[in-house]
């Protein structure tokens, strides 16, 4: 897999995982607003730190600056996007249209997921489109790009170049059935993984186990989700009241045991021992970093994490 | 069975502002035994309008009368000379949003209005108590989902669930909201039959986006469909 050169988009971050360096992905979650220069501003501090950097959609179901239209704003500021797309606010129409759009504007990586059920945002009582799952629309976009059909079966005019990238999250339960669930991502097409943010390493460590064993890693490049905690009450919010997250109370000790005003750099410290792990971990191929709304402090991160140089190609 | 729940009063008399003679129509199925409007319910409705428009200083000559089910002409025809020798000014009705509207128009000169919100297809939990079940949705999938719909039970309407937000066996949304997918998995593997959900379930078409009409085979629809 490392060895191909072959590539499905000649995006950055597909250069990097397949020349087989360890990636290193970022986030930017887009402006209430229009003001484009929220996008640039954010985007400085990921350029040359990240290979590439997700733009959220509608994240956590509050309206936001489409992520398309913040995508294009960071391909002008010589920022690769990831450009993210839920399914719950468009249908199998509008998601080919807006993959066909954005593929003529210059965006190459492209993630598929589910999307925060509309009742969490700012719009609870609007209709959750969810016309196709995100495992429906991986295959959706392979289609397109590998064979060049609308998902109609109509032929495509210049079919669409992406990396297709999913989500994974190792610590729902069934614990057992995460792994199955990826292979099926893997199976719809999936190119790439992004993991909801890992705090439980042991737990990590044995999907990544269980993966390898089924032989998913050879099949999809794995980058572990990483989000450094700022405070101690940081750490409870994202342990109680984020579906789906696992934060062992270790970490919150942990933080709770250093000093007030040093909480937000053991955070970072935490982060950075993960990251070292992943780097010599099977399976895991790289590292997406969330540092949501504390995008200037991903260069010190970077930099601590020993991430830097990122690779560059002609 | 079709579960709905009796509109708040102020809505219902809102409705009936500046309409004086008016006949409340209960049905004898579903509504009935969900509890919003049958027979008991239609006449403590039409008590509540009595004494309210009262309290108002005005009154309503409000009937009640309550067929087998409004979704059949052979029972709605049982209201035509009832109807026609009570002069209503207008009609209300207790059934569910299908009998409401065949009532509506077998009696299109008379303006009628629905006590009830129509809300799902349900099981009998308890006394008074329904969960949604189905959405009708024409392709039956529980086959393959060990008898639970994720199009009416997961939030999502996933087909390949369950997503990252699942809760410890919880949906997203809620603590008190089951994840569908979480007992998808657990019913099938009770049933050693994991390999339903191992597969991908690829897209489907949604066969409900237009009004549907059903003909059995062998039966062929009527000469003219109501307008």
């Amino acid at each position: 897999m490392s060895t191909e050169t072959n590539f499905n988009s000649g995006s950055n971050l597909e250069k990097v995982l397949k020349s087989g360096q360890f990636a290193f992905t970022g986030e930017l979650g887009p402006p209430r607003g229009t003001d484009a220069d929220e996008v640039r501003e954010k985007a400085k501090f990921l350029k040359g730190n990240v290979d590439s950097v997700n733009i959220t959609d509608n994240q956590t179901a509050v309206v936001r600056m489409s992520s398309w239209a913040a995508s294009l704003i960071a391909i002008q500021e010589g920022l690769e996007p990831n450009y993210q797309m839920v399914c719950r606010d468009r249908n199998r129409l509008a998601m080919q249209a807006d993959i066909l759009g954005g593929s003529a504007l210059g965006i190459r990586n492209m993630l598929c997921l589910s999307g925060d059920h509309q009742q969490f945002g700012d719009h609870p009582d609007a209709r959750g489109v969810f016309d196709i799952d995100s495992i429906q629309l991986i295959a959706m976009v392979k289609q397109m790009r590998d064979e060049g059909k609308f998902l109609s079966g109509n032929d495509i005019h210049m079919p669409p170049k992406m990396f297709i990238g999913a989500a994974s999250n190792p610590f729902a339960e069934p614990f057992v059935w995460r792994v199955h669930r990826l292979a099926k991502k893997i199976e719809a097409g999936a190119d790439f993984i992004q993991t909801q943010c890992i705090y439980n390493m042991p737990k990590f460590r044995e999907f990544i186990r269980m993966a390898n064993e089924e032989g998913l890693t050879e099949k999809v490049y794995i980058l572990g989700g990483v989000t450094p905690m700022k405070s101690v009450g940081m750490a409870r919010y994202m342990a109680s009241k984020v579906p789906g997250m696992d934060v062992p109370e270790e970490i919150i000790n942990r933080l709770k045991g250093v000093e007030k005003g040093k909480v937000a750099q053991e955070g970072i410290n935490i982060a950075c021992e993960q990251i070292e792990e992943f780097k010599e971990m099977k399976g895991v191929h790289g590292v997406h970093m969330m540092a949501i709304e504390w995008e200037h402090m991903v260069p010190q991160i970077a930099e601590q994490a020993k991430v830097l140089p990122r690779p560059v190609f002609d | 069975m079709i579960v709905a729940k009796r509109k708040p009063f102020a809505e219902i008399m809102a409705m009936l502002q500046g309409f004086n003679k008016v006949l409340n129509v209960g049905c004898g199925t579903c509504v009935s035994v969900c509890l919003a409007g049958g027979e008991k319910e239609v006449a403590v409705l039409n008590t509540e309008l009595e004494m309210a428009r009262r309290l108002g200083d005005e009154s309503i000559d409000i009937h009640g009368h309550t067929i087998e089910r409004q979704c059949d002409r052979e029972y709605l025809a049982e209201l035509d000379t009832i109807i026609e020798e009570g002069k209503y000014v207008a009609l209300m009705s207790m059934a569910c949003g299908v009998g409401i509207q065949f009532l509506a128009e077998r009696y299109p000169n008379i303006p009628t209005f629905p006590a009830v919100d129509t809300s799902g297809l349900a099981v009998n939990q308890a006394v008074g108590s329904y969960e949604e079940r189905c959405r009708s949705c024409s392709q039956c999938v529980l086959g393959a989902t060990g008898g639970i719909c994720p199009i009416t039970l997961c939030a999502k309407g996933l087909l390949n669930g369950p997503c990252g937000g699942t809760n410890k066996g919880s949906c997203e949304i809620s603590s008190e909201q089951p994840c569908a997918w979480f007992k998808i998995y657990e019913r099938l593997q009770g049933q050693n039959r994991l390999d339903a959900i191992k597969k991908i379930n690829t897209i489907r078409g949604w066969k409900d986006q237009s009004p549907r009409n059903l003909t059995q085979p062998g039966y062929k629809q009527p000469e003219k469909m109501a307008k």
